[in-house]
């Protein structure tokens, strides 16, 4: 970083009238042509700084650069050419082609999961984004206060193995409290996990209440920045609450919404250690999500190929959910910005 | 807005009383109050749903075992005893808690601890040094495909992790890293994608004159990163940190692909074995929420130290 050559001395010079006539990197070309000195020197002492910034840039990115290129983008090249073909981890693999493609298409067992994934987002994500849109509202509207809003981030920060371990337990079908509640007040107990019907909205419940305070919060921001006169001016006019929220919060909210609800969708699509700890996709095939599918495709039947296929093919379908969402949300931008 | 009102209210009150606008004020007011009522009804709903398992698993783990058979639903704990904590910290031996109703399965929490501490701050040291470095570089030096790259990095927030979990593990496999720290710790020490999206915002932020004057004094780029922008965004590299260090501690899968064994396993995955193990028929809940309970002990800590702290940059973030 410090070489003692005569180019650095003479860059820093230059860099240094660059800086004292307060211009930034940006305006270089400008300054070099207030420079004295012939034409040539100027492109020199150009081409020496640019050189200099340059490879400092590079050796500040060096090491992310390297993660990157080994941990992410050779393993998404290598998670597709591994699909093409019979990989299992021991023996050779062979190229195949498309054939794990072809097989996933006529196989029941992905659909199946597919539609298991959709239903799980489908019970999860409109209760989820609806209690976060009423919470938020209640802590924009009416409570002051940092201190209340954080225990909505609690559940978020805990470990999903240790919130799906508490709720297996609250949801116990012989000694859960949840059961002996619904006991004590003339209801019929409930297997809860241990069945086919309930194991699905069991496990949407239980990462609705872990994800619902950090989708607030992510929603209270938005509504924070919605000016305050807007809802004083709706209140002088007699509007209801319900009325300013309808007129007023949501229309102004959509840039959030979209964040929102396109992460919030990409995430639960992705639902497997919630189910690892408790169903292990049972019971029968209830909570057979498509991660489960995949893991118990690669690391329960050493299938690395079809495993592979089928993460690949999950993938083209979060990319397509994520296209179509922001199109429909971003149809007209919020009218604040 | 209610004080408003009220001064209005006082102002007009004796040209008014008990005319029209007077009524409709009033009118107005009770539905605030109103509103207001139900807001705070809702607050205490959602804090007790949310601390309500907590303190479940608190009472249970207080609990014996077979006190607990036979009276489920008491508030409070039943047949009160530190046992259950006892033996998850290896404070009992095994004999002794079989003798108390527990089953004999070992749950070497100090060591599981250790290894969790061990590689979340490994992790979160790594991610965000190098994080931050590469941010600075984004975010305040010019270098050729600068966008492109960035732009590149961020795409790979897209894409799911289960995508590059078969390839990582393989790469794992085949440099013979199973079961090993750094096994578990390699895909995540040298960056995040997100790490550098959030580091990147904040030193776009940052005012530039003091580090041209620092450079003017002949500072050079790493001088201007590590003496002017790290120290400038301490607040938000700390609070990352503390993202990092906890997503890391929560972090399930792939440290239960790759790192199962004893030697190594981490607290989600030794509590994920340690509930595989109990019978199906009826589970030491007492050991397995003393377990839970002490595996989430830290966050929680972090949480109550830190927690106003986290909420705001990550409301900070999702505006972005």
């Amino acid at each position: 970083m410090v070489p003692g050559n005569a180019s650095y001395l003479q860059c820093k010079e230059f860099h240094a009238v660059v800086t004292a006539t307060g211009i930034s990197s940006r305006g270089l070309v400008m300054a070099t042509n207030s420079l004295p000195g012939t034409g040539v020197h100027k492109r020199q002492f150009l081409r020496e700084w640019r050189k200099r910034e340059t490879l400092a840039a590079w050796l500040f990115i060096l090491p992310a650069l390297f993660g990157f290129v080994v941990f992410f983008a050779f393993p998404a090249v290598r998670g597709f050419y591994i699909s093409l073909t019979d990989s299992d981890l021991l023996s050779e693999a062979n190229y195949i082609g498309f054939e794990n493609y072809r097989d996933l298409a006529q196989d029941d067992n992905f659909r199946h999961s597919l539609w298991v994934t959709l239903y799980y987002v489908l019970l999860n994500i409109p209760l989820q984004t609806f209690l976060a849109l009423v919470f938020a509202l209640v802590f924009d509207r009416f409570i002051r206060g940092a201190g209340w809003r954080s225990i909505l981030l609690l559940p978020w920060l805990m470990p999903n193995v240790v919130v799906a371990l508490l709720f297996l337990w609250l949801l116990d079908p012989g000694l859960g409290i949840v059961n002996e509640g619904l006991a004590a007040i003339g209801l019929p107990r409930m297997s809860f996990m241990g069945s086919v019907e309930q194991a699905m909205p069991s496990i949407a419940g239980i990462n609705i209440w872990r994800h619902v305070g950090y989708t607030t919060l992510l929603v209270l921001a938005g509504m924070q920045r919605i000016p305050r006169d807007l809802y004083e001016a709706g209140a002088l006019d007699g509007a209801s609450e319900f009325g300013m929220f309808k007129d007023i919060t949501l229309p102004l909210l959509k840039p959030i919404m979209t964040f929102v609800l396109v992460t919030s969708i990409v995430g639960s699509f992705q639902i497997y250690d919630t189910i690892a700890v408790t169903t292990q996709g049972g019971p029968v095939k209830a909570t057979r999500v498509i991660y489960w599918f995949i893991y118990e495709h690669a690391f329960e039947r050493y299938n690395f190929g079809y495993a592979s296929a089928a993460s690949i093919v999950l993938f083209l379908i979060l990319i397509i959910i994520s296209l179509i969402q922001m199109r429909i949300l971003r149809a007209n931008e919020s009218d604040l910005s | 807005m209610a004080e408003l009102v009220e001064i209005a209210e006082v102002v007009d009150e004796p040209a008014l009383t008990g005319s029209k606008t007077e009524k409709r004020r009033r009118f107005r007011r009770d539905t605030r109050t109103r509103d207001k009522a139900i807001a705070w009804i809702i607050v205490a709903l959602v804090t007790i749903i949310t601390l309500f398992p907590f303190y479940w698993a608190l009472r249970t783990a207080l609990s014996t075992q077979r006190e607990l058979l036979s009276n489920p639903a008491s508030l409070l704990p039943v047949g009160f005893t530190w046992d259950s904590f006892r033996q998850a910290l290896g404070m009992e031996t095994a004999e002794a808690a079989i003798a108390s109703g527990a089953s004999a399965r070992t749950f070497n929490f100090w060591r599981y601890l250790g290894n969790t501490i061990l590689v979340s701050s490994v992790v979160a040291i790594g991610q965000i040094t190098f994080s931050s470095m590469a941010a600075y570089a984004f975010s305040r030096l010019r270098f050729p495909w600068r966008d492109q790259i960035f732009m590149i990095f961020l795409a790979a927030m897209m894409v799911p992790g289960i995508v590059l979990l078969i390839p990582n593990f393989v790469l794992i496999y085949d440099l013979g890293w199973m079961n090993t720290y750094q096994g578990i710790i390699a895909p995540a020490f040298f960056m995040s994608p997100y790490a550098i999206f959030f580091l990147r915002q904040f030193f776009l932020g940052i005012n530039r004159e003091i580090e041209e004057a620092a450079y003017l004094d002949g500072a050079g780029y790493f001088e201007v990163f590590w003496r002017l922008i790290v120290p400038m965004s301490q607040g938000p590299i700390i609070t990352l940190s503390i993202i990092v260090f906890i997503t890391q501690w929560n972090d399930y899968l792939w440290p239960f692909l790759v790192g199962r064994d004893e030697s190594v396993r981490v607290l989600t995955v030794a509590l994920s074995v340690f509930r595989a193990q109990t019978p199906q028929g009826s589970p030491d809940w007492p050991g397995l929420m003393a377990g839970t309970l002490l595996a989430s002990l830290p966050v929680m800590v972090i949480f109550l130290l830190l927690g106003k702290r986290i909420s705001r940059s990550l409301q900070f973030t999702g505006i972005k």
